[in-house]
């Protein structure tokens, strides 16, 4: 095969046993790899009605046929498995130059099966494959954790572990790889420390080959002067990183503050990529072949958060600052960088806090519960409560479930910003329609990298949207899901599609493995691989009912700023959407729909 | 030698683009291990990407027994000739860089030759951390960045 490599590695922790076998030619061509491979491999294999946490849940990690490849942003690789935080399929997606090395290793995708007995990792150098004790590492973060890692195996490796987050199986943990990259949402993390894996360890020295070598080099120089030449991807990125949307946002009355009370932050540019820029970056960093760098080092000097790590990114920023009402840009720096080292996800851990903060400020919990006094604006909050639920130690362990559990236990469900249990990101619905679609539907619950409307409502791209008119927005959001489902399984950056679309990607694609895929063969892979999702969800129990925003979305007007006065006009939008995507108006795919997509 | 390939680290973000557009071109295939540049990736988030250096008097050259490595006065590039090669990796550890390897595959020495004038790692480097310039002003962009901070001393002084 070309792109692919053609080969799966099968590890099974209970009983050790490690097996290659070979890969489905007909599977790859259809579901491309990374997030739709990996989602047709799990659903065939796991039960959707399988606890996430059990021995009888699987974890892929899963690479796409552009994967390591000189193809624009080609570094990416999902984390497949059932999510422990909404019960759904959980595909995490990250970067960095982990994805890339597996393939070097000669390996498209792993699938760890089982549980190890005791704390485990599995070192992978091209063929050969250990499963290695751990138990020294057991408790140690995600810096420390890979810093070992590479002494015991080969500097040269590439690291994917957990930190305590994940051994402690918060809900929300996320799986780092490269110390500041990570397959962060829907709780990947817990999974892997449920099977007590500490961390997958990989150095290959083999190569990716591809079908047609001039036509896939033209290809690539087409889509990267593409991306070089566009505003964002050369130049608001590059300069700010993702931090540049806090002025956008709030300019626009859509960055959700305090637990979405409301959706503009007076202190906005205190938290900006502009200000960062200035006070706190240090240099660009970018993740395996990208000319994009959104990446950023950065330093808090002096005070008590001084440290040098990586990020924050914009929705971290958010989270942490608007969010929870914080202005402190160093407290939100470290309690990001924390979120890297104990391994969980900075978007559920912030919005858990501003959730608990809510539930203070109203009276629900108070200091006896929370340990301190928690209202909207305490910086120092961010970072003790970070820590504490890293660890699962006193009020930590509450918010190590999440907002829509933390919620649900003080008697107030509609204080949890969350989409099928999952905190939704840094968009307000209520100013930008299609987000609130987006949110609605997403596969994985509240997310905002599986039609990211934003792109035309707020940024004009590729052409300009109101984002206050519900038309039009579910045709436009089947699109952007069919074509990132596509994209993510293809193995490139999601930032890619600010410059590229369909055409450049299926290009890239079709010269790499030798198979014709047209933009339109690409998209309805998107739509075929979207649906899969869906499935796998229906059967795990969730309905359309789980199509739906927090009440405060759909009741509450936003208070302030240039959005005042606006609700998600939510239920306008999804019966059109349905029909869209042609599901029946219970939101599930006809026969007709299946059997067009071979699905059947 | 016309063109030689200036290395600005500061600029390079670690990318690896160059590896893999070395190896395309070469092994056809997309394998850093093979590439003739490296990315070399430090902590604090700071890359250094290195090549051959050309060296006016090569150490390769000097301990390869077979008279296999050459350098050629017009162009000053040091090449391998693959047909003399023996594969006995002397000019591999003679080379205080790094820079010549041995590839496993075609048993030779292999290294950077400026793809015959037209390197692929300075056309595929997205931040001119790797240029193709020539040699008797390649360094010429740095020596007025360098000077602009001193005519704007003057110009503030003056003014």
């Amino acid at each position: 095969m070309y792109g692919w490599i053609g080969k799966v590695l099968r590890v099974n922790l209970t009983s050790g046993k490690i097996s290659t076998e070979p890969l489905n030619e007909k599977l790859a061509k259809d579901f491309i790899g990374a997030r739709g491979l990996g989602a047709k491999i799990f659903s065939n294999e796991v039960d959707p009605n399988v606890d996430p946490l059990s021995a009888e849940n699987k974890l892929l990690f899963v690479t796409g046929p552009l994967t390591g490849t000189l193809a624009t942003s080609a570094g990416r690789y999902n984390v497949v498995t059932k999510g422990p935080l909404t019960g759904t399929i959980a595909a995490s997606n990250s970067g960095g130059y982990f994805g890339p090395e597996l393939k070097y290793a000669g390996y498209d995708l792993i699938i760890v099966e089982g549980r190890a007995e005791k704390p485990a990792y599995l070192w992978i150098y091209n063929d050969k494959v250990e499963i290695r004790c751990a138990e020294h590492l057991w408790g140690k973060l995600t810096g420390e954790t890979t810093d070992l890692l590479l002494q015991e195996t080969d500097p040269e490796a590439k690291v994917a572990c957990i930190g305590p987050g994940g051994e402690n199986m918060v809900l929300f943990a996320g799986i780092v790889n490269d110390k500041h990259r990570a397959a962060g949402r829907t709780g990947v993390g817990a999974v892997m420390g449920s099977k007590n894996l500490k961390a997958v360890v990989v150095r290959g020295t083999g190569g990716v080959k591809v079908a047609n070598k001039e036509a896939f080099r033209e290809a690539v120089l087409d889509a990267r002067a593409k991306l070089m030449a566009h505003p964002v991807t050369s130049g608001g990125l590059p300069t700010y990183g993702t931090n540049v949307l806090i002025n956008i946002l709030n300019q626009i009355g859509s960055l959700p503050t305090n637990n979405f009370r409301t959706a503009y932050f007076e202190e906005a540019d205190k938290i900006s990529g502009e200000t960062m820029a200035e006070t706190k970056y240090l240099r660009k960093k970018a993740c395996f072949a990208c000319t994009i760098s959104c990446g950023r080092v950065s330093a808090v000097k002096s005070g008590p958060w001084a440290h040098v790590g990586e990020g924050p990114e914009y929705e971290a920023t958010w989270s942490y600052g608007s969010q929870c009402g914080v202005d402190d840009v160093d407290a939100i720096i470290k309690a990001n960088n924390l979120c890297d080292q104990l391994g969980i996800d900075p978007i559920t851990m912030g919005s858990t806090i501003a959730c608990a903060m809510e539930l203070f400020e109203e009276g629900v919990i108070d200091q006896e519960t929370t340990g301190l006094p928690l209202n909207f604006g305490n910086a120092e909050a961010l970072v003790k409560l970070t820590e504490d639920t890293g660890y699962q130690r006193g009020f930590g362990a509450e918010l190590a479930a999440g907002s829509y559990r933390l919620a649900n236990k003080y008697g107030h469900p509609e204080l949890s910003m969350t989409v099928k249990k999952q905190e939704i990101p840094a968009y307000d619905p209520r100013g930008v329609q299609g987000m609130g679609l987006e949110y609605a539907t997403s596969n994985r619950g509240g997310c905002h990298v599986r039609g990211y409307l934003t792109s035309p409502e707020v940024l004009g791209i590729p052409e300009k949207l109101d984002p206050d008119s519900t038309e039009e927005k579910p045709a436009w959001l089947k699109t952007f899901q069919d074509l990132t489902a596509a994209l993510d399984s293809a193995g490139i950056c999601l930032f890619t599609t600010f410059a590229i679309g369909g055409p450049e990607i299926a290009d890239m694609l079709s010269a790499a493995t030798g198979i014709d895929y047209s933009a339109e063969d690409f998209l309805h892979c998107g739509d075929r691989i979207w649906n899969l999702e869906r499935l796998f969800n229906l059967a795990a129990g969730l309905t359309a009912a789980d199509d739906n925003l927090p009440p405060r979305m759909l009741e509450e007007p936003i208070p302030t700023g240039p959005n005042k006065g606006k609700v998600s006009k939510l239920p306008e939008m999804l019966p059109v959407y349905y029909q869209v995507r042609g599901w029946s108006s219970d939101g599930i795919p006809t026969d007709e729909k299946l059997t067009e997509l071979g699905l059947a | 030698m016309s063109n030689i390939l200036l290395i600005t680290p500061e600029r390079c973000t670690g990318c690896g683009s160059c590896e893999l557009a070395c190896s395309f071109k070469h092994e056809d295939e997309f394998k850093p291990t093979a590439s003739r540049v490296s990315v070399l990736r430090f902590e604090a988030g700071v890359s250094v990407p290195l090549t051959c250096l050309q060296c006016d008097e090569p150490y390769c050259m000097a301990v390869c027994k077979t008279g296999a490595i050459d350098k050629d006065a017009d162009s000053g590039l040091v090449s391998v000739d693959g047909n003399k090669c023996i594969g006995c990796r002397m000019c591999v550890m003679a080379c205080p860089f790094g820079n010549i390897n041995y590839s496993v595959t075609a048993k030779k020495a292999v290294k950077c030759n400026y793809c015959d004038g037209e390197p692929e790692c300075a056309l595929w480097c997205p931040q001119q951390a790797i240029e193709y310039l020539p040699q008797d002003t390649a360094t010429l962009g740095r020596k007025k960045a360098y000077s602009a901070k001193f005519a704007q001393l003057v110009e503030e002084v003056q003014s």
